[in-house]
């Protein structure tokens, strides 16, 4: 009796012990963070707010890109169950494509100050090489996926064999260059917080994403398509007895996936520069968030995407120095934080 | 029975290496039918197998006139068959009103609107806003009959509509069986409950082992212990032990 009543309790300590674990790793985080932080690049945040707002904008913004890139990654899962590895090269390709409009638009190829570029100039290249990623998407979803319908790892296989290709095409067209695309002028100017200089185009980066987070939320929850991408992802069997078409619904949603990618990707040049190699970086960043925000849950990429966003602008700031060479590790404790407690993640449901 | 709106003829299917369908064969008209059977007895591989999700190895299925075996749901669904399955699957992501204008799209000027849902199971109209997970038994089921009657198809296919509901609710099934049936839709209803089953159609085929083995009325079975015994398994409440027809358990409103 007695012995049993131990074991239970101990049962139940080893179960409660991610839950109890997590809310004190975050506290002490949080007040390492706020008070403590010494040896650290950035001094603690009482101590210095001006750092602490730049390095909290920071997550937030790069969160944004996160968010948009991650969300396409996740709406194809969530309906398909495709693991589209070749998710980073769509992102790499529209990046590269949408530099090259830019500098035909502006008329020079190197120099560009954000003076020459107008927000057309800006946003042309952005729907234009957004929307040629969407269309290889498609492609390659009609022609290579759509036969593999369900089987997981031969789609997986299929994206990687094109993504290898599509990495080696664009290095021949491209170069191994890295290349950056320029704000238009009128968002790149910096504006003072707490006595720090911040650059208005991450702000501006910021309200893209925002507005297609809205324009993703109202199109799956207001329209009839979206109602029905949402079932699908419940029971897509289920949703073809009822009589309707998911081939259309399935492309559609590729597309839609793609331009994701295609315009996270113009962002990312735009903020950070792509070259050779980015194309991995990107659809690692994108499974990051997807795994801790719940495979094929939006809500959970938008979790998911300021997690990581806040880990990855925060580690490097308020780690000891000597670690800073570190702070990358920081994201996949997050992950293994995360998974833990919530082990389909955030917003995830078993299969 | 008038006429002949779905004709079923040697119909086989199974997962892999097991057979669970071994060549059924029935015919019905615009009428309700049962198919009664035990637990295991290929009851919903034969719903899954009409409605294509399951491919027949062998067999033919004519929808007034017309092969349907081996074609995908949607087309199954679209030619007329509209689909209630085990375990209603709803979609826990859309609310209530979602799972019907989901479907709404083409039903404007026919019998089955969302309207006309709502007017049927006035319960469901004051849970609009309620996902289809956050429902009771009985919602649920209303709302699977429901967003299948949207399909406006010509033969509503059931797999056990009564399970895990109270009778109260059972109730309500029947009617709107009935209801279906005197406005010209004909139901094809599979249970593994006696009582239910007889309350929803007069005419009862038996399934057993993937066949159907016989064809009985609902008074007859009614009336029998004996075919009862033979073919479900349990008879009267003397012997209920071994196949319990009808689990108290899990039993919800």
């Amino acid at each position: 009796m007695a012995d049993t009543s131990i074991q239970s309790a101990r049962h139940d300590v080893a179960r409660r012990l991610p839950g109890l674990v997590v809310p004190l790793v975050l506290a002490l985080a949080v007040l390492w963070v706020l008070f403590l932080a010494r040896g650290t690049p950035a001094e603690p945040a009482v101590r210095d707010p001006g750092r602490f707002a730049v390095t909290l904008l920071d997550g937030i913004t790069s969160a944004g890109l996160f968010f948009v890139v991650a969300s396409g990654f996740t709406l194809i899962f969530g309906l398909m169950r495709t693991v589209n590895m070749a998710h980073g090269s769509l992102f790499l390709l529209a990046g590269f494509t949408a530099i090259s409009l830019q500098q035909a638009m502006v008329g020079k190829t190197r120099n560009i100050a954000p003076a020459d570029v107008s927000l057309v100039s800006w946003i042309v290249p952005l729907l234009a090489a957004a929307a040629l990623a969407a269309v290889l998407g498609v492609l390659l979803q009609q022609v290579f996926l759509r036969w593999n319908q369900g089987q997981e790892l031969r789609q997986a296989l299929i994206t990687i064999a094109i993504s290898v290709v599509l990495a080696d095409q664009m290095l021949r067209q491209f170069g191994g260059l890295a290349k950056t695309m320029v704000w238009p002028g009128a968002v790149s100017h910096f504006i003072e917080i707490f006595g720090e200089r911040y650059a208005t185009s991450r702000l501006f980066m910021l309200a893209v994403a925002v507005v297609v987070g809205v324009a993703l939320w109202l199109w799956l929850t207001k329209t009839r398509m979206g109602m029905v991408i949402r079932a699908g992802v419940d029971d897509e069997p289920m949703v073809r007895a009822l009589g309707i078409n998911v081939t259309l619904v399935f492309a559609v949603t590729f597309f839609v996936g793609a331009f994701l990618a295609g315009a996270g990707g113009v962002m990312g040049a735009s903020f950070a520069g792509v070259a050779t190699g980015k194309d991995g970086d990107w659809l690692l960043n994108s499974l990051v968030v997807v795994i801790i925000g719940g495979l094929g849950s939006i809500k959970g990429a938008v979790a998911g995407s300021l997690l990581y966003g806040l880990v990855v602008a925060f580690s490097p700031a308020y780690l000891p120095t000597q670690y800073t060479f570190y702070a990358v590790i920081l994201s996949f404790v997050l992950l293994a934080l995360v998974l833990a407690v919530r082990p389909y993640g955030l917003y995830g449901r078993p299969a | 029975m008038t006429g002949t709106l779905l004709e079923v003829r040697g119909l086989s299917a199974g997962y892999g290496e097991s057979q669970v369908l071994d060549g059924v064969s029935f015919g019905m008209g615009v009428e309700a039918v049962g198919i009664l059977g035990r637990n295991g007895m290929g009851k919903t591989t034969l719903c899954a197998t009409l409605m294509g999700l399951v491919r027949p190895s062998a067999g033919e299925v004519l929808l007034t006139g017309q092969r349907i075996d081996g074609k995908s749901p949607e087309h199954i669904a679209r030619s007329g068959i509209s689909y209630v399955p085990q375990g209603r699957r709803l979609f826990p992501s859309l609310t209530v009103d979602e799972h019907l204008a989901m479907l709404a799209k083409g039903t404007k000027g026919k019998r089955w609107t969302p309207k006309a849902v709502y007017e049927l199971f006035p319960r469901l109209a004051d849970r609009k806003g309620s996902s289809g997970g956050a429902l009771s038994g009985g919602e649920q089921q209303m709302l699977a009959v429901g967003r299948a009657l949207l399909l406006n198809g010509s033969l509503v296919l059931m797999d056990e509509p009564s399970e895990g509901l109270a009778p109260t609710i059972v109730d309500v099934l029947v009617e709107a069986v009935h209801h279906l049936v005197s406005e010209g839709t004909a139901v094809l209803v599979v249970e593994q409950k006696l009582r239910a089953a007889t309350a929803m159609a007069e005419r009862q085929l038996i399934m057993v082992s993937g066949r159907i083995q016989a064809e009985s009325t609902a008074s007859e079975l009614l009336a029998n212990p004996d075919l009862q015994r033979r073919y479900l398994g349990v008879g009267s409440a003397v012997d209920a032990g071994e196949h319990p027809l009808e689990p108290q358990q899990n039993r919800t409103v």
